[in-house]
């Protein structure tokens, strides 16, 4: 078996202005993505040979990736949409890696968009969940509620409070703080989390993340290609999946996910430990789902995660910074593409404002989740 | 599949009863039976929802079988915001993932007691809601 660590890299990237775009459609936050892209990695779409995305959820479509190639003037010798909710943005970037090995492409543009804040009609139908007609009948609708299991299991478990969920939260919030491009600023205090209503117990409002619109994409191509584009490239390490259950009916557990084995992959392939990360942008749907996957992700022990969060040792300047964008919870909810874009600006160590730079950036980790806290997709990058 | 004005699904509140695997597990309901598919191969329970084959050996042979309505409650939430309108008058409200006794487990609604009274670890026993058009397995703290 081929180790593909360090074979290909991460060359150009771009986002949108996120929040609400109300001037914005679907399609167009796609097309406004792949655009800062392309002129990031400063290459025309006639080079670009391959494209893979994620479908609208408000209008399915039997091939978004092939028509979403076309409008941008891209002729593919690669596309397909991918499917696993949040963690959809990493597998992209997983996917065009192994195309770009098999020979299949060698330019691959990874674009993920959302306009989920503000109306956008279509002619389509909407993608489903899959499962609703099992859990609705009963009065659970939402996200937060799968989360909130997970989060009501992890006190049981642990001891856990909702005090210490609020770390995550106040932490990232000010992050976003110094993220010009970030939906909510203001920094938040143990007071203010503690005082939001409560959404789904026991999860609070400022346990939550954002409804955004928004897009991000990032130009993948091979560690020798990546030499000729102007930035400095960021290279794929280590990559890792792990899907450990489908709904909430057949999870096995509700506080180890698929981060456990998505990292241990991911590590494996890099060669490298939890320990030789900078930086950790995590997903973070919920303040739950960060603290859970930083215990998957062997940063403290199963059910240490409520004392891992406080001190400082996820903010900026501490152990690991935290989601240094704003995360989910802040910044915008794009299913975690703006992860993805955040590592790589830390990584090339210029272009984030200089209060919010780690360091000396050379590795971090990104991770995805996504479904009824069922798909789990992991990423190691470094500076080249 | 309906939408709403921000191109999301719309959310519904009632079981999809066609559901050609599901169709006994609704009918048996309505004769306040909770009921799962058990292996024909290997024994085990299929779990929810309802399939063709054995998620545990791929068995496509199963029979329909009356559980004791008796289980566990694995975790437990409270809804404080509505996400339908049905339950604009019902928040603060209980839902709760119940391990069944044999095997298998529901998202459904411990009733009978304050939702803050339900723990994890909690015994507690089916009970049937009719409506009109159909009958959803709730549970209640044993006594």
């Amino acid at each position: 078996m081929t180790n593909l660590s360090g074979k290909c890299a991460i060359v150009g990237m771009g986002e949108t202005v996120v929040g609400k775009r109300p001037d914005a459609t679907t399609n167009s936050l796609h097309l406004e993505a792949i655009k800062a892209c392309l002129d990031d990695a400063g290459i025309k779409a006639s080079q670009v040979d391959g494209l893979l995305t994620n479908q609208p959820l408000n209008d399915a479509h039997r091939s978004y990736a092939t028509k979403l190639s076309h409008m941008a003037g891209i002729d593919p010798l690669f596309a397909t949409d991918l499917a696993l909710g949040g963690a959809t943005p990493i597998a992209m970037v997983q996917s065009a890696v192994m195309a770009i090995e098999a020979g299949m492409a060698t330019t691959v543009v990874c674009v993920h968009a959302r306009k989920r804040s503000t109306v956008d009609p279509s002619p389509g139908h909407p993608i489903r969940r899959g499962d609703e007609h099992w859990e609705e009948p009963w009065g659970h609708f939402a996200a937060a509620g799968g989360h909130a299991f997970a989060a009501q299991r992890h006190m049981y478990e642990f001891g856990t409070t909702s005090e210490d969920l609020a770390h995550v939260a106040i932490s990232t919030r000010y992050h976003a703080s110094l993220n010009k491009n970030a939906t909510l600023r203001k920094p938040m205090t143990m007071e203010d989390h503690q005082n939001s209503r409560m959404i789904v117990a026991p999860l609070r409002l400022f346990d939550c993340s954002l409804e955004s619109d928004g897009g991000g994409a990032v130009l993948v191509t091979s560690a020798e290609r990546a030499r000729d584009f102007p930035k400095r490239a960021v290279s794929i390490l280590g990559m890792g999946q792990h899907h450990p259950h489908w709904s909430l009916l057949d999870a096995p557990t509700l506080t180890t996910l698929g981060g456990k084995k998505s990292s241990e992959t991911a590590y494996r392939m890099a060669g490298l430990t939890p320990k030789d990360m900078q930086f950790a942008q995590i997903y973070d749907c919920f303040t739950i789902t960060a603290m859970i996957t930083l215990e998957d992700y062997g940063f403290c022990k199963k059910g240490e995660g409520k004392d891992f969060v406080k001190n400082g040792r996820i903010t900026l300047g501490g152990q690991l910074p935290l989601n240094t964008h704003g995360g989910l919870l802040s910044q915008a909810h794009l299913e975690g593409q703006l992860h993805i874009t955040e590592a790589v600006k830390q990584l090339r160590g210029n272009e984030v404002e200089p209060e919010r730079q780690v360091p000396n950036a050379k590795v971090g980790i990104v991770s995805g989740h996504g479904g009824s806290l069922a798909m789990h997709a992991t990423m190691i990058l470094g500076a080249l | 599949m309906s939408k709403d004005e921000r191109g999301r699904a719309t959310r519904r509140g009632q079981p999809f009863l066609e559901e050609p695997e599901a169709k006994p597990f609704w009918a048996n309901l309505r004769e306040h039976k909770l009921t799962a598919q058990r292996c024909s191969s290997c024994q085990k329970i299929f779990g929810f929802p309802p399939q063709s084959h054995c998620p545990h050996c791929l068995s496509n042979e199963f029979k329909w079988v009356e559980l004791s309505g008796k289980g566990k409650v694995y975790s437990h939430i409270a809804y404080h915001r509505a996400w339908h309108p049905a339950y604009q008058d019902k928040v603060p409200y209980n839902v709760s993932l119940v391990d069944l006794e044999e095997g298998g487990r529901l998202v459904t609604n411990v009733v009978g007691c304050a939702p803050e009274d339900v723990k994890i670890g909690m015994n507690v026993e089916v009970i049937f809601e009719d409506t009109p058009d159909f009958t959803l397995p709730k549970f209640q703290p044993v006594k």
